[in-house]
């Protein structure tokens, strides 16, 4: 589905990504974590398409395609998501109105029907059900004011809404009670298919438990520098990244 | 003498000789007191001359580009219902008043509230059959001894409307007064002039918009003055779409006395050079001011916004916020000030202005100006300038919404704060889709 090789990345004269490579099968999740600075919003970010970073090497394919040639809207029509880390404040323009908006134009791009008023309305109270949101928020201008758990929780709804093929959760779970957690990983799992694949970006093995990865990813400096099962996790949590670090220095 | 310096004097000579001209027609007109009063501010326009840019309230405002053009004055328009097609607001109901190159066209109007509720009628009408009332109002609130626009306007005027609501009446139909230029043969000047009397505890909704037909240049100097009594409330609309050739320059002056509420919103779509003055006085206490501007100058289009508030007695509430999308080489000013007299503790005044800049080419000026004499009065304000979001452009077009499309909604969202103001809905509508095209292009 997904398959990056030797990436290189920077913003301005400063190198980010360093020769990543990373290959993700359709219905897998993979969790990455490392320490902060590492890269991984960064990776998320080109990913999704933002200019600001520019990619200097390597290739990113997404079901076959050239995923670095197309905009970030193109993208997200090919069923790329990413939940941001810090979800942006959109002023004067509902969840709601915003979102009708979205799903149109990928639908447009997919050459499928415009959805009316009733069934976006329909199709918007069943994952408000799945993600325990409220009404009264979806109604209020995006993100703006909103409390960091729900900033959260509204980017899974939309992930909810928009069904992608590959979403890149980028530390979803930070800043999350633990009931809110909970929904979110339910979010999460709803969505799990033999189709549909999960990069998840995460500090925590607390998560984890609930979303189960099939691989944990290490990256540091810029590179994946360990993989391995989901007990990898564990074993991080435990140790801390200090041994991870040496390793790397050591094979570098 | 350079070429514009001796433009600047024909169109001079050319305004005073359209003032022995009218003068010459008047029969027995000219001993009134109204005529008096023009007589004054004719003198004073001499005196004053047109503004440069070295006057400090015209900084960045250059109206020299006005002697460019030659004029006609007073130049009666053969136009029609059908003409005017093209510049209806659609589904717009209520006392529609049409102005045509600046006089009153009742064939093209339509008065439906009952005169029990509301007089209105056109200055020239009103100067004929009640000049003593006229100039017991007349540039009674509009000063015109700093701002020769306002005194041209005064010496010149002739035409406009008249607006009187009894007290404790509430006018239930929106009174929109339609200001066109027939430019389609000539260039054309007008300076309509407008008073609006609110009597006691009595409710009003007023707009004015501003059109021009044709492609040659426009000039229209306006003034309102306006008139709040006690428990009086208003809504205000100033609504211009002009051309790429016109000049509008326009003062509205506001007195309210105790218990008022005057709510405002100023829009500026389009035009070539716009200079609107928004000059409100709280003369009593409890009287509130809401002030509301957008304006998007694209092309090579100006708008200056100047508005003042002058809290006078205690207890006052002002609120302003004015709003900018500049695009291309459009250039835009803000100057709010705000007066807090002596005498007027417990006031609150709070000024607020937003600009998007998307162009390098376009900018800003903002000048807040606070001058504060009591002591015991909430006072804030500030200005921001900056470009569109780029962290929420990409959030969008990460949920597949293409830039262009993106770029449009956040903009549209941004005028919405004061589109949404504007509670006569046709006129809204209208406003919301005039602004949906110009953020499209
Ligand atoms: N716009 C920018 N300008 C300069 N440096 C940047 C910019 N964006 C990111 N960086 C730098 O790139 C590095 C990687 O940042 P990134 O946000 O990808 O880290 P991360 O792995 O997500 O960290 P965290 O766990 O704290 O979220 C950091 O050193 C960061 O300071
Ligand atoms: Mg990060």
């Amino acid at each position: 589905m997904l398959s990056i090789s030797n990436l290189h990345a920077r913003i301005g004269e400063k190198e980010i990504v360093k020769g990543l490579s990373l290959q993700i099968n359709p219905g897998e999740v993979h969790a990455i974590m490392g320490p902060n600075g590492a890269g991984k919003s960064t990776l998320a970010s080109v990913l999704a398409g933002r200019e600001e970073y520019e990619v200097t090497g390597g290739s990113v394919l997404f079901e076959g395609q050239d995923l670095l040639e197309m905009a970030p809207e193109e993208r997200a029509a090919e069923g790329i998501f990413l939940a941001f880390q810090y979800p942006v404040e959109i002023p004067g323009v509902s969840t709601t109105n915003f979102l009708k908006t979205a799903m149109n134009e990928i639908r447009k791009h997919r050459g499928q029907d415009q959805l009316d008023a009733v069934q976006f309305l329909k199709l918007m109270k069943e994952k408000m059900k799945l993600v325990n949101i409220d009404q009264s928020l979806l109604s209020r201008s995006l993100n703006e004011g909103f409390s960091g758990g729900e900033k959260k929780r509204n980017e899974i709804f939309q992930m909810a809404m928009l069904e992608p093929k590959l979403a890149i959760l980028d530390e979803t779970d930070s800043g999350l009670d633990i009931d809110a957690l909970r929904i979110v990983a339910e979010g999460v799992n709803q969505l799990r298919s033999p189709e549909r694949s999960t990069i998840v970006v995460t500090h925590y093995q607390r998560l984890l438990d609930y979303i189960v990865p099939d691989y944990v990813h290490v990256l540091y400096k810029g590179r994946i520098v360990k993989s391995g099962p989901k007990e990898l996790a564990l074993e991080l949590e435990e140790k801390g990244y200090d041994w991870i670090k040496a390793e790397a220095e050591v094979n570098q | 003498m350079n070429p514009s310096f001796s433009s600047y004097n024909q169109f001079k000579d050319q305004l005073l000789a359209a003032f022995r001209t009218n003068e010459a027609r008047m029969n027995g007109e000219s001993r009134t007191p109204v005529h008096q009063v023009r007589r004054a501010a004719l003198k004073q326009f001499d005196l004053l001359g047109f503004p440069t840019i070295r006057h400090e309230e015209w900084k960045y405002s250059n109206v020299s580009g006005l002697f460019k053009e030659a004029f006609e004055l007073d130049e009666l328009s053969p136009i029609t219902t059908d003409d005017l097609a093209t510049l209806e607001i659609p589904n717009l109901d209520g006392n529609i008043l049409y102005f045509v190159n600046g006089q009153y066209h009742p064939e093209l109007s339509r008065i439906i509230s009952p005169a029990g509720q509301v007089q209105i009628s056109s200055l020239a009408d009103a100067l004929k059959a009640d000049a003593d009332f006229i100039g017991s109002h007349f540039a009674r609130y509009a000063d015109y001894q700093d701002n020769a626009f306002t005194a041209l306007n005064t010496a010149l005027a002739t035409d406009g409307a008249v607006i009187r609501i009894p007290d404790n009446t509430t006018v239930e139909q929106p009174i929109i007064l339609r200001f066109i230029t027939d430019g389609r043969q000539k260039n054309i000047a007008s300076q309509p002039r407008n008073l609006i009397l609110v009597g006691q505890n009595a409710e009003v909704t007023v707009a004015e918009s501003y059109r021009t037909l044709g492609d040659r240049a426009s000039f229209v100097n306006v003034v309102t003055e306006i008139v709040l009594e006690r428990d009086a409330r208003m809504q205000y609309y100033k609504v211009q779409n002009e051309t790429e050739q016109s000049y509008h320059i326009g003062t509205t002056q506001v007195n309210q006395t105790d218990n008022t509420h005057f709510y405002s919103a100023t829009v500026t779509l389009n035009g070539n050079f716009v200079r609107n003055n928004l000059n409100i006085v709280l003369n009593g206490q409890h009287a509130e001011a809401f002030m509301y501007g957008l304006y998007m100058p694209n092309g090579k289009q100006h708008v200056d916004n100047h508005t003042l508030v002058d809290h006078a007695m205690p207890n006052s509430y002002s609120s302003e916020l004015y709003k900018g999308i500049l695009d291309d080489n459009g250039t835009g000013v803000f100057n709010g000030k705000i007066y807090v007299r002596p005498d007027a503790q417990k006031t609150n005044a709070y000024q607020s202005c937003k600009n998007v800049v998307l162009a390098p080419g376009a900018s800003m000026n903002t000048k807040p100006q606070l001058e504060i004499f009591a002591d015991d009065v909430k006072c804030s304000h500030g200005t921001t300038t900056g470009q569109l979001n780029d962290e929420a452009l990409f959030y969008m077009r990460s949920r597949g919404i293409p830039k262009d499309e993106a770029r449009t909604l956040l903009l549209y969202a941004f005028s919405q704060d004061v589109l949404s103001q504007i509670k006569i809905q046709p006129i809204r509508e209208y406003l919301e889709n005039v602004v949906t095209q110009k953020l499209g292009k």
